[in-house]
Formats: C-alpha cells, sequence, structure tokens
C-alpha cells in the first residue's frame, strides 16, 4: 500500500535530524497558524500564490532562493565544522553516512535551489521592466515554472525528515548512484526533485528567451537592450540548450534505477563515463547560466553608480555571446583524469582558457566604466568591487586548472573546492547580492538601510577569504575533498581559520536578516517616491516603485541605449496622454495546483507507491488540460482606473522631488 | 515628442528588432518552436548515448538479429504520411472549413495509431526474444531512444482528440487556431526526429 515507506523512513534515532526536523516541523506550524489566526489566506492566495505578475512571481522566485541559501549555509557550516572537530583520534560529531549526505545536500541545494532561484527571480523581475513591457510572453507557464522549482525544494527538505539523501555528492555519478551501491531513496529524492525542478527552469528559459526576442518596447533594437537583457538572453539560451541534456541523463539514471536497464551500470556493457560526460556537458553551460546574469548586474550597477553609460557595450555584448557558445567546448575539464589521453585533453584545455579571453574583456569594461567616473559607494557598489577582485583571483586558479597536468595534481583535492567557491560565491553571490541591494526599492518602494548593507558586505568579503583561501593550500598540500575525518593534524590550523571564515559568513548573512527586519521598521522614511532612487538609466526607472500591476501605462518609445537616461537628458517625461484601458492576465491557480500534484508523484514515485504516483500524475495532466481549454485569461483594466492610478503616482512622484 | 519611426522607416525599425511587442500568435508559435528545439536537444542527449553504446550489445542480440526494415518502412510512411494529411488539416482550419478539419484529423490519427501499433508490436516481439531494455546497454539504450519518440507520438495523439473537442466545442476561433499551430508544430516535429531514428538506429543498425 505505502510501497517501502515504513516508520523506519523516520530518523527518531539520530538526534540531529530529529530535533531539525522537530525545529523545523513547529516553525512551519507557527507560519501558517499566524497566517490563519491573522487572516492572510485570502491575500495570499489573491495576490501571491495565484499571481501570474512577473514582479510577484520574480519576488518569490528570491525569496525561495534566500531561504535554500541559510538551508545550504546550515550544511556547509556543519561540514566545517565537522573537519574541524574530527582530527587524529576524535571521530567528530557526523557519523560518515550522516556526513556524505550533507555534502551532498549541500551542492545540489546550493546550486539548484538558491543560485538557480536567485538568479532566475532577479530575471523575473527586471526584464520586462528594463524592456519596457507589461508581463512576460506566457504568465501563466511563468507561475507553473516557479512553483514547480519550488516543488523540487520541497522534496529534497522531505528528504531530511522522510528516508534519507543521496551520500554520492551533488554529481551524484555511477556507479555509485545505481542500485547496487546506493539501494535506499537518497539518490531517488535527487533524482525526482532535480527533474521536477529542471522542468520548471526549462520553461522559465522558454518563457525568458521568447520575451526578450518578441516582447519589447517600440524602438528597442537588439543593440539597445540594457546589458542585463543580453546576458539574460545568454543565459536563458543556455537554460534551453542544456537543461534538456540534464533532463535526459536523469531520465537515463532513473531508468537504470527503476526498471533495471543499463545505461551507467558496471555490468551488461554500460558505461558510468557517458553518464559523467553528459552531466557536465549540462554541467559547464550551468555554470554560464548562473554567472552571466550576475555580469549583467555587475554592469547595470557600475554604470548607474559611476553615472557614466557602460564603457563598450558592443564588447560587452560580443564577449557574453563569445561566453555562451564557447561554454559547450570545455565540458571535459571537469574530467581530464578520464584518461581521453593527451591529444583531446590538450583541446579542452586550450578551450578552457579560451573562455577567459571574453571574461577578461569583460573586467576591463568593467574598470573602465568606473575609471574617472563620480563612484558613489553604495552596497551594491561595493558588492560589484569585492566581485572584481574575486572573481579575477577565481579566474586565474580556473586558468591553472585548466592545465590538465596541474588538474592531475589537484584533482578532487580541496583546491577544486576552493576554485568553485571562488567563483560562485565571489560571482554569482556577489552578484545577486548587488542585485538584492540594487532592485528591492524598485520591488518594495523602499530602499534597504546601507550601513547594515555594508556592514553585510564586508563580513561576506573577509567570511570568504579566510574559508577559502586556506583550501587553496590545503589542496597544494594534498587534502582530498568530502573527507569526514582529517587524518593529517597538520591541516588543522588551516581549518581553523576557514572555521572562522564560515563564522564571517554567519555574520554576513545575520546582517542582512537585521538589514531587512530594520530597513521594513523604517521603511516610512525611507520610501522611493520618485522611482528612480539611483538616477538610472535603464526603463525599470522610468516607473513607479513598486511598479504598478501594468509597469507602464504607455509603452515607452526607446531612442538610444539607456533609454531611461536619455529621456532625462531630452526632458521626455511620461506623457499625460489619454490613457487606454488594458488587457493584463488574470491570476490563474494551475501553477500552484500543478505543483502541488508534482509533489504528490515525485513522492509516490521515490517510495514506489504506484497507486499515488499514477493518481498525482492524472490530476497534474487533468490540470493541464483545464488550462488548455480556458480561453478568457486576461482581464481589463479600464482607462479611468489607469488615470487615477497615473495621476497618484505622478503627483508623489512631483511631491518628492525637490 | 518625435518618435523613432519619423527618423527611419518603419520596416527598417522593425528588421532591427525595434517594431514593439509581437503580435500573440506570434508570441505562441516563436515560443512553441523554442520549446520543440529543447526537445531536440533532450533527444540529442539520447541520440548520443545510442551512438555510444550500440556497440555494447553484452553477448545479446545486435540490431542485425532484431531490426526487421520491411516494418519500419511501413512505420515510417505511416507517420510521413500522417505529417502531410495533419498539413491538409492546418490549411482546412485555417480557412474555417470545419468539415475537412475532422476529416483530415482522423486520416492523421489513423496513421499516427498504425504506426504506434506497429512500434509496440516490434517491441513486445523483441521483449518475447528474449531482447528486452535490460538485456544489454544497446538494448536500454534502443528502447529508450525509440520509446520516448513514441511516448511523444501518443502524447501528440491525445493532443489531437483535445484539439478536435476544442473544435467542435468552440469553433475554429483564433484561440483555437493558435494551439492547433502548437500542435502542427509538434507534429511536424517528431517526423525530424524520426529521420534521425530511422537513419541512426535502423539503417545503420541493420549493416
Amino acid at each position: 500500500m505505502l510501497g517501502r515507506l515504513t516508520w523506519d523512513a523516520i530518523p527518531f534515532k539520530e538526534p540531529i535530524p530529529l530535533v531539525t526536523s522537530a525545529v523545523v516541523i513547529l516553525i512551519i506550524l507557527a507560519v501558517l497558524a499566524l497566517v490563519t489566526v491573522k487572516g492572510w489566506w485570502p491575500y495570499l492566495w489573491k495576490e501571491w500564490l495565484t499571481s501570474v505578475d512577473h514582479k510577484r512571481i520574480g519576488a518569490m522566485y528570491v525569496v525561495l532562493g534566500l531561504v535554500m541559501l541559510v538551508r545550504g549555509f546550515a550544511d556547509a557550516i556543519m561540514m566545517r565544522s565537522q573537519q574541524l572537530l574530527a582530527v587524529g583520534d576524535a571521530q567528530g560529531y557526523l557519523p560518515p553516512d550522516h556526513y556524505d549526505q550533507i555534502f551532498s545536500a549541500h551542492g545540489t541545494i546550493m546550486i539548484f535551489f538558491v543560485a538557480m532561484p536567485l538568479v532566475i527571480g532577479m530575471m523575473n523581475f527586471v526584464l520586462p521592466l528594463q524592456l519596457g513591457v507589461r508581463d512576460v510572453a506566457f504568465p501563466v507557464l511563468n507561475s507553473v515554472s516557479f512553483w514547480l522549482t519550488a516543488s523540487g525544494a520541497l522534496l529534497i527538505n522531505l528528504s531530511l525528515f522522510i528516508g534519507n539523501f543521496a551520500r554520492t555528492g551533488w554529481m551524484n555519478y555511477p556507479p555509485l548512484s545505481e542500485l547496487a551501491y546506493s539501494p535506499d531513496v537518497g539518490v531517488d529524492y535527487y533524482l525526482v526533485s532535480l527533474q521536477i525542478s529542471g522542468v520548471g527552469t526549462l520553461l522559465a528559459g522558454i518563457n525568458m528567451v521568447t520575451t526578450i526576442l518578441k516582447l519589447r518596447a517600440p524602438g528597442m533594437f537588439y543593440f539597445r537592450m540594457p546589458v542585463f537583457c543580453w546576458t539574460a538572453l545568454a543565459s536563458n539560451m543556455l537554460i534551453i540548450a542544456a537543461f534538456p541534456i540534464l533532463t535526459a541523463t536523469f531520465t537515463m539514471l532513473l531508468l537504470d534505477r527503476y526498471v533495471g536497464m543499463h545505461f551507467f551500470t558496471n555490468d551488461a556493457g554500460g558505461s558510468a563515463m557517458m553518464y559523467v560526460n553528459l552531466f557536465w556537458a549540462w554541467g559547464h553551460p550551468e555554470v554560464y547560466i548562473l554567472i552571466l546574469p550576475a555580469f549583467g548586474v555587475f554592469s547595470e550597477v557600475a554604470a548607474t553608480f559611476s553615472g557614466k553609460a557602460l564603457f563598450g557595450y558592443r564588447s560587452m555584448v560580443l564577449a557574453t555571446l563569445a561566453i555562451c557558445v564557447l561554454s559547450f567546448m570545455v565540458w571535459l575539464h571537469h574530467f581530464f583524469t578520464m584518461g581521453a589521453g593527451a591529444d583531446v585533453n590538450a583541446f579542452f584545455g586550450i578551450m578552457s582558457m579560451i573562455i577567459a579571453v571574453p571574461t577578461g574583456v569583460k573586467v576591463f569594461n568593467w574598470l573602465f566604466t568606473l575609471f574617472h567616473g563620480r563612484v558613489v559607494f553604495k552596497p551594491p557598489v561595493l558588492w560589484t568591487i569585492g566581485f572584481m577582485v574575486t572573481f579575477v583571483i577565481g579566474g586565474m586558479t580556473g586558468v591553472l586548472l585548466a592545465v590538465p597536468p596541474v588538474d592531475f595534481v589537484v584533482h578532487n583535492s580541496v583546491f577544486q573546492v576552493a576554485h568553485f567557491h571562488n567563483v560562485i560565491i565571489g560571482g554569482v553571490l556577489f552578484g545577486m547580492m548587488a542585485a538584492y541591494n540594487y532592485w528591492f526599492p524598485k520591488a518594495f518602494g523602499f530602499t534597504l538601510d546601507e550601513r547594515l548593507g555594508k556592514a553585510s558586505f564586508w563580513c561576506w568579503l573577509i567570511g570568504f577569504y579566510l574559508a577559502f583561501m586556506p583550501l587553496y593550500v590545503l589542496g597544494l598540500l594534498g587534502m582530498p575533498r568530502r573527507l569526514q575525518h582529517i587524518p593529517d593534524a597538520n591541516w588543522q590550523p588551516l581549518l581553523i581559520i576557514a572555521e572562522c571564515g564560515a563564522v564571517f559568513v554567519a555574520l554576513g548573512i545575520l546582517f542582512q536578516v537585521v538589514q531587512l527586519y530594520v530597513s521594513i521598521r523604517t521603511r516610512e522614511s525611507r520610501r522611493d517616491l520618485t522611482g528612480d532612487p539611483w538616477n538610472g538609466r535603464t526603463l525599470e526607472w522610468a516607473t513607479s516603485s513598486p511598479p504598478p500591476s501594468y509597469n507602464f501605462a504607455v509603452l515607452p518609445q526607446v531612442e538610444s541605449i539607456d533609454a531611461f537616461w536619455d529621456m532625462k537628458q531630452k526632458g521626455r517625461t511620461a506623457a499625460e496622454t489619454p490613457y487606454q484601458t488594458l488587457e493584463m492576465p488574470r491570476n490563474s491557480p494551475t501553477g500552484f495546483v500543478m505543483a502541488f500534484f508534482a509533489v504528490i508523484l515525485g513522492f509516490a514515485t521515490i517510495w514506489h507507491i504506484w497507486w499515488m504516483a499514477i493518481l498525482g500524475l492524472a490530476a497534474a495532466v487533468i490540470t493541464a488540460l483545464v488550462f488548455g481549454w480556458s480561453e478568457h485569461r486576461e482581464q481589463e483594466i479600464p482607462a479611468a482606473e489607469i488615470a487615477r492610478m497615473e495621476h497618484a503616482r505622478l503627483n508623489l512622484g512631483r511631491s518628492a522631488r525637490p | 515628442m518625435t518618435t523613432i519611426v519619423d527618423e527611419v522607416s518603419a520596416e527598417h525599425v522593425r528588421g532591427r528588432g525595434g517594431g514593439g511587442p509581437a503580435p500573440t500568435r506570434v508570441v505562441v508559435a516563436y515560443g512553441f518552436w523554442i520549446f520543440l528545439l529543447s526537445d531536440f536537444v533532450m533527444f540529442s542527449g539520447l541520440f548520443a548515448t545510442y551512438a555510444v553504446l550500440s556497440g555494447q550489445t553484452a553477448g545479446g542480440p545486435t540490431g542485425h538479429e532484431l531490426f526487421n526494415l520491411h516494418s519500419v518502412f511501413i512505420e515510417t510512411a505511416c507517420l510521413l504520411f500522417s505529417s502531410y494529411t495533419c498539413g491538409l488539416g492546418a490549411l482546412s482550419a485555417e480557412r474555417g472549413q470545419q468539415g475537412r478539419f475532422y476529416l483530415f484529423s482522423l486520416f492523421t490519427f489513423v496513421l499516427g495509431a498504425a504506426f504506434l501499433f506497429i512500434e509496440i508490436s516490434e517491441f513486445v516481439g523483441m521483449i518475447d526474444k528474449g531482447a528486452g531494455p535490460s538485456r544489454s546497454a544497446f538494448l536500454s539504450s534502443f528502447f529508450t531512444l525509440v520509446g520516448m519518440h513514441g511516448a511523444h507520438v501518443t502524447t501528440g495523439l491525445l493532443w489531437l482528440v483535445y484539439m478536435v473537442a476544442q473544435a467542435a466545442a468552440k469553433g475554429l476561433r483564433p484561440h483555437v487556431l493558435r494551439r492547433l499551430l502548437c500542435f502542427s508544430l509538434f507534429w511536424h516535429a517528431l517526423d525530424i526526429i524520426w529521420v534521425g531514428v530511422l537513419t541512426l538506429v535502423y539503417l545503420i543498425g541493420v549493416e
């Protein structure tokens, strides 16, 4: 009746997961109780859960990413502490079985449920505003994408309470991840939750590319698009070209595990290296899916806060597209030790070094943008400069790793761990933090506290260097990654420094929470009434903060790059023309309902509860069919209503100007 | 207020992407095209795996022993001809000829179902001979690649029924025509995949 699910799946005998489960369940119950007591359900349902407004969906993506960041960071600090304690005779507090689950969950969550939701959330929020249009191409599909991502996150966190998670590392390599060596549900949790969220990501990619290429304000030529839109375009094209490979790969591994096929098994002709190749054919473009939008953020921030146009707009666009293409030609550098031979390794080594060229172009463009500019050192700028220094170091160790003989030496050591944290934290995470501080006032109508924002930045920056520079050294000393127990006591001093770094990062996260809290408490004094708090250059600043549901009452006419800056220079403000009735997409529960059934389908598949899986699938298909039949997906906002809202907005803006 | 349209010809503006948001029909078809491209990428993963693993028969039967080009030829003819009738159906729908649309949809459905029937018979025959998907890496990749295409055809058949039902209930209104356009694109895309399967799996496999 319940497949493989029994009471043994609940970790009664393991105190850490049990207590964590209890606390998390209590928090969730408390939040649900609060929402019920305060009567917030109708508001939540109407304004958020069923919303198809790209701004709301973007915000929900970011919230999901930030919550999961805390979860992933909890894993990180547990691993750091274990490595600190388990030296010599001491065994630490995490048994190997649990430790292996933690490092696997940490990587999986940080990539798929922190970095991806943050990046997609920012693109979701910003793109239609920067393009000067009213929504994305497929608003309901957008909601489906978000809720499927959330379903994946829910399932992966469920593994903490019911059953266990994979012990295979976040890449989930076979043959270890095959049924013969991982017979329990851990790997199935990994595969199923990533399949569900992967569908969400793919649909988001299709939606964004269609939006960028087909929905732009009149006059916005391709070469007038803000650089963030270009990087988002490249990133989403990569999603479309890379994520289906991951889907196919995971499908094959699922077939191996559920149907007894032999794609990646040791016997009957299977090839584990096929999985590794396919995984990185997705995995390397994935790196650029994450970093390119961050590059876009830095470009916007550098131009805005130095009061200059971006240096080398065209070279920035070309560099972005070059990276987009090259990212598909370097996947083998993730496993030079496969034994493909000197020729193949040399090719991929050289390609990996070539990709540093367009990236270098970008770094110089940012430098020349800041050069001779009147740089205002707001938190987004600090994150940008912190990124430029940190990312260049990460890039250089990357070029080092691209040399196959060096790679053979430090392969699978913590040197490599230090390298990819260097580029992902220093690049993607710093970028998203810059974006969060930069666009927050646009999303919520008030700015974030600057002092606390700066404190958070410095804690993160110091914490990052303390945590990962020692790992470079340890890697060169020969310390392998993923050690549950440290055999060499000489490594301990450096591990203590790394632990201190983790504490600093914890402080950085704490400051961010406090920053948000303080900013909300003092929001009345920090309202952004003009809609343009930073003297911005692109169209998102041309509307109010937060923007009305329809973004722009009249679509802006674009006459140059930096369209809004141009308008301000020419004194062109939004004309108070007679407003027209607008058609906006109607809210739809489709995404939420579909994701609900996806969770049921996923959970049932993981535990082999086949009747429930069939029910979940059937219900999800019926939800899709019901939506596919529907016709009136838009509602009208009458011209009078728009005129009223626009007048209120313009009056507010006028009263705010000195 | 001077607009850009005054300065350069409207045609030129459109050519460089400055013509403003595209109409819904274009947006929907374009988005669906991109979805199909992503589907091709997924198939490319399966094709690549098949290409690598097709020699790994683990002492079991090879393609040469299993494939029957005669039935594959009929199968292919059914699928390709169904695309032709699908195209005629789409043209009739665009012209508002509801009766002809139903007729061509029926042809499309029957041909697609025939394709699926032949494919399933082939699968059942192979499994009966002990050449099921768990026999060897070659057969795992064969059943997954060809079966994935078959699953797409099945989805297409169900979608076709659903579209005929929509056309019957609501008439050939613009939003129904937009969805029909997506269906046609999907159905033709399955042909492209099949040409790849026919070449890589069957024509090379019987050698």
